[in-house]
């Protein structure tokens, strides 16, 4: 096999959507073992290791973003039915919902207005673009909700995508902290909290470091939390201005 | 058949959802709109069909993959992050805290005993 050839085959490979399609599931199977290897410390999750494997390699290969999705949208089609895909756990958990409908409904609440409205102040009073600011808004959402929340607003979805990754890694390191400081030692509001702030992140960090109690609060929190912001944001920020 | 019936009832209520969403020009997202469709008609139905489940946690069970395109979409946003990189490592540290600080405070207070679990389900 000349040179040549070989070049001839990346040509055809860096083409067909077969190559990427590829590349993002290794990816996040070497990154799934680094997490591992790491004793699966948050900082190190593997959506984020896996991102960061596959821009280096776009990079190394001067592949575009356009041609990397273009195998890559496979998989990020499938954000959507797993969306809907959410109303299954809601379900499952709806006798606790109504049990307690009155400090779900508080703690939602106020919890997505804390979120929303910290984060849309904060960014505006240091001078972030407007579109930062409208995909920094719904950051605490679980990332399928959050980027068509995004796109909706006229923020950035890939960058939303992003941003809320690294908030539900800073969720994971903070969250401990807090309830340390505050001793706040029940574990279904330590559940609720986490899923409410740091969505998914803050779900598998529960099961896995709190207990089976907190993580399917941390789960009710996230799918209940992302409903309910998809209603609530858009009319939040226009009392912004935005 | 039930992977085929289970995506069927994802894909449909999503589709649903989005022209819901566009047909009213809804701000919120035609998949969002479809979890609502979906939680309503599970509960008219009374419970969850099997194929569905399948699917649907077969899903959620790989949901940190599917981030991964999105997330690698950052390649875009090099300028731009590294412009605002303190605004936006404020934002998320100081926001986050903040949120998790209210929302169990909240909690605390407001639901002291009616937030213990009554019984050991998960």
């Amino acid at each position: 096999m000349s040179g040549a050839g070989l070049e001839q085959i990346w040509v055809y490979l860096s083409a067909s959507p077969l190559l990427h399609l590829l590349a993002t599931l290794l990816a996040f199977l070497v990154a799934t073992r680094i997490n591992r290897w790491a004793g699966g410390t948050p900082l190190l999750h593997p959506v984020i290791v896996a991102i960061a494997l596959l821009i280096g390699f776009l990079l190394l290969t001067d592949t575009d973003y356009a041609t990397y999705f273009e195998g890559a949208q496979f998989l990020h089609f499938l954000l959507g039915p797993a969306t809907v895909a959410l109303a299954i756990p809601l379900y499952d958990h709806r006798e606790r919902v109504r049990r307690m409908l009155g400090p779900i409904v508080v703690g939602t609440m106020t919890g997505i207005a804390t979120a929303v409205i910290s984060a849309v102040s904060i960014a505006m009073v240091l001078g972030a673009d407007t579109e930062t600011i409208l995909s920094l808004a719904p950051k605490s959402v679980t990332s399928p909700i959050a980027m068509g929340i995004a796109d909706k607003l006229g923020g950035i979805p890939s960058l939303t995508a992003g941003l809320v990754l690294l908030t539900g890694v800073t969720g994971c390191i903070v969250g401990p902290w807090i309830f340390r400081l505050t001793r706040i030692s029940d574990p279904t509001i330590q559940g609720y909290s986490m899923g409410l702030a740091a969505h998914g992140f803050g779900t598998a960090y529960c099961f896995a470091s709190i207990g089976a109690v907190a993580g399917a609060f941390s789960g009710l929190a996230m799918g209940l939390s992302g409903l309910v912001t998809a209603f609530v944001l858009p009319p939040i920020i226009h009392l912004f201005g935005l | 058949m039930a992977l085929i019936i289970g995506m069927s009832v994802l894909l449909g209520c999503q589709f649903l959802g989005e022209v819901i969403s566009r047909a009213l020009s809804l701000p919120v997202p035609g998949p969002v709109l479809g979890m609502l469709i979906l939680l309503i008609g599970l509960t008219i139905r009374g419970s969850v069909p099997q194929s569905l489940r399948t699917m649907g946690e077969g899903l959620l069970k790989y949901l940190t993959l599917l981030f991964v395109p999105a997330g690698v979409g950052l390649i875009q946003h090099f300028g731009l992050i590294s412009r605002e990189i303190w605004i936006l490592a404020i934002t998320l540290i100081v926001s986050t805290s903040l949120t998790i600080l209210v929302t169990s405070q909240t909690l605390q207070r407001v639901a002291r005993k009616e937030f213990q679990p009554k019984e050991r389900d998960t």
